[in-house]
């Protein structure tokens, strides 16, 4: 690692782009993420690369498929009104199995909403948004460090599995300055993409990208296919983080920057007698289902808190994987708030009550 | 014995799925043609659109992907970044491109984006049976006019190309049809024009066809060619509205 520097969350997703070998940007301006694109525009030239501010969310989505088809490593990023525009892009993308890379820094909605930090696109992010049965690695890193080395992450796993991958930030990770280490040399994995729209030349039949199956048994089958990539993606590509969850009574899930104010409360209970872990998703999807059943299974585990700043929505898949085996308590900011320590650590010294 | 006439190599062998007298068919084979005798077919990248010619990848023989209801513009910009030397055009029907896709073609245009867009205008929504596009003529029963379009209601048709002509981006933009051998050279001779643009890096380059929709418009094929004579040529006509000086 290389001497470390502070840098904005928001630049550092452009620098790692850049970094993993990101040559084409297209984007359109929205708070709290256009740091982006300005760093974007500043460097993406320089590096060789192409950016273009779009006329629309519609219309970058649309280049990042056209780029994308042509064989380059492309990024775009937006905020949550912006990433609902490009839903249909995505699933078109899910379709032709294109690789790219989206980030949305979240801000509270539903609607214009607000421009400060929320949670409320988990749903979109993890369950669809666009139409049809598709599925993108969805990766929630919570801090600037975790958001450059993933973000790096992010492109070889899209070129791997042709897939999208959507880093999923919000407006506090984006915009919050914190030390990070550049690696020397970043691990990039770029396969051959003999698919990929190039002109002929000397190939013997044309490449054609598409993702329309009028014969349902071809649309069928191009189904079947999709869905065993994402079995191997939800076998092989679980990622999360688990702390001190050894002997925890209760455990808590949260992701992104949520956690990390988890991370504090889980110290305050341990203060007062209260063992509390943590199980901290980083790829939203695939959920980590596994061990979170695990955990659920241990007969010291008492109940789970599920903590995120919008109305409950990781707290389904939290159910689920818990499978009725312990209680599963929620508790939830919306609008740009955050929960405060004390908040939070009430929350555990109630459920610790509850359980006596 | 001597081969005098064989089918261009810039189509596959794919029998196309167009409707008898549908000019779609024309189109596609002097495309092709041009990019067989400009030696680009090895080149070209195309993207196809949402419409009649939806799968129209399957029939040029160029490498072709194919876009999301109007964005074709955008997927070619995407393309042309990514390889800047090779040919990239869309081909786009007047949904696609007149109505739904209309910001794209505008942005496209206006940055001047190295491309060659390729407009087929047959004043009707032909996939979906007939509805009213934003070019269909006044007075003309669509499945959604069934009255007429009726300007009071339902607007005026939109002249893409004198509007498209107006964007500094836009070099060359042309209005040509195909319902005769003449006007069938002079729509060859467009295409070429336009791949030479973007050959020589100029900027964007537009050509409108007139074409037909017999299944649509209720006409036969030869009524059908007589009825853009008649009534889409006053409303459209045709010509180079921008780049006419253009030596290229």
């Amino acid at each position: 690692m290389s001497k470390r520097v502070l840098m904005k969350g928001n630049e550092v997703i452009a620098e790692a782009a850049i970094r993993a070998g990101c040559r084409y940007y297209f984007g359109y301006p929205i708070t709290p993420q256009t740091e982006i694109m300005h760093y974007m525009a500043l460097t993406m030239n320089k590096a060789g690369g192409t950016f273009v501010q779009a006329e629309s969310e519609v219309a970058a989505i649309n280049m990042v498929y056209g780029a994308s088809a042509a064989g380059g490593r492309v990024l775009t990023s937006s905020s949550s009104p912006g990433i609902s525009l490009k839903q249909e892009g995505f699933s078109y993308i899910a379709g032709a199995e294109l690789p790219a890379v989206v980030v949305n820094i979240v801000r509270g909605g539903p609607g214009l909403g607000g421009i400060l930090p929320a949670q409320g696109d988990y749903f979109q992010a993890t369950k669809g948004g666009g139409h049809g049965d598709y599925r993108n690695i969805v990766i929630a890193p919570a801090s600037i460090q975790e958001l450059y080395e993933m973000t790096v992450e992010a492109f070889n796993l899209a070129d791997k599995y042709r897939m999208l991958v959507m880093i999923l930030g919000d407006g506090t990770l984006g915009q919050m300055m914190e030390p990070v280490s550049f690696r020397e040399k970043e691990p990039i994995v770029i396969p051959e993409k003999p698919w990929a729209l190039t002109g002929r030349k000397d190939r013997e039949e044309h490449n054609t990208i598409q993702s329309i199956y009028i014969n349902p048994d071809d649309l069928e089958a191009k189904n079947i296919e999709l869905q065993d990539k994402y079995k191997v993606v939800s076998r092989d590509e679980v990622r999360y983080e688990e702390l001190n969850t050894e002997g925890a009574e209760i455990i808590i899930v949260a992701f992104g920057t949520c956690s990390r104010i988890c991370r504090n409360v889980i110290r305050q209970a341990s203060g007062i007698g209260i063992k509390v872990g943590m199980i901290r998703p980083i790829t939203l999807w695939p959920f980590p289902t596994e061990v979170i059943a695990a955990a659920a299974a241990k007969p010291e585990t008492r109940a789970f808190l599920d903590v995120e700043l919008n109305a409950g929505q990781m707290v389904e898949d939290v159910r689920l994987a818990v499978n009725g085996k312990k209680p599963v308590h929620f508790y939830g900011r919306m609008g740009g708030n955050l929960p405060g320590q004390q908040e939070l650590l009430d929350q555990i010294i109630k459920i610790h009550e509850e359980g006596k | 014995m001597a081969i005098v006439f064989e089918k261009t190599k810039g189509l596959t062998d794919k029998p196309f799925h167009y409707c008898p007298g549908c000019t779609h068919g024309i189109i596609h084979r002097i495309i092709a043609e041009v990019m067989c005798e400009m030696n680009i077919l090895d080149d070209a990248i195309g993207v196809s659109s949402v419409g009649c010619t939806y799968n129209n990848y399957e029939y040029f023989a160029c490498d072709m992907v194919q876009a999301a209801h109007g964005r074709a513009p955008a997927v070619a910009t995407g393309i042309k970044r990514v390889h800047p030397g090779n040919m990239v055009f869309t081909y786009q029907g007047d949904g696609d491109l007149a109505s739904i896709g209309t910001a794209e073609i505008v942005h496209a245009a206006a940055r001047g984006e190295k491309i060659c867009a390729f407009f087929v205008n047959n004043a009707v929504y032909g996939m979906t049976s007939g509805q009213m596009a934003p070019t269909t003529l006044l007075g003309q029963v669509t499945t959604t006019s069934p009255f007429g379009r009726d300007a009071n209601l339902q607007g005026y048709p939109i002249n893409m190309s004198e509007m498209l002509a107006t964007l500094q981006g836009a070099v060359y933009v042309e209005r040509v049809t195909v319902v005769d051998f003449k006007s069938i050279q002079q729509a060859k001779k467009a295409i070429a024009k336009a791949f030479r643009v973007q050959q020589h890096g100029l900027g964007f380059a537009f050509v409108e066809f007139l074409s037909t929709c017999p299944t649509n418009w209720g006409k036969d094929p030869v009524d059908s060619l007589q009825w853009i004579r008649e009534n889409m040529i006053p409303q459209y006509p045709l010509g180079v509205f921008k780049g006419k000086d253009l030596e290229v």
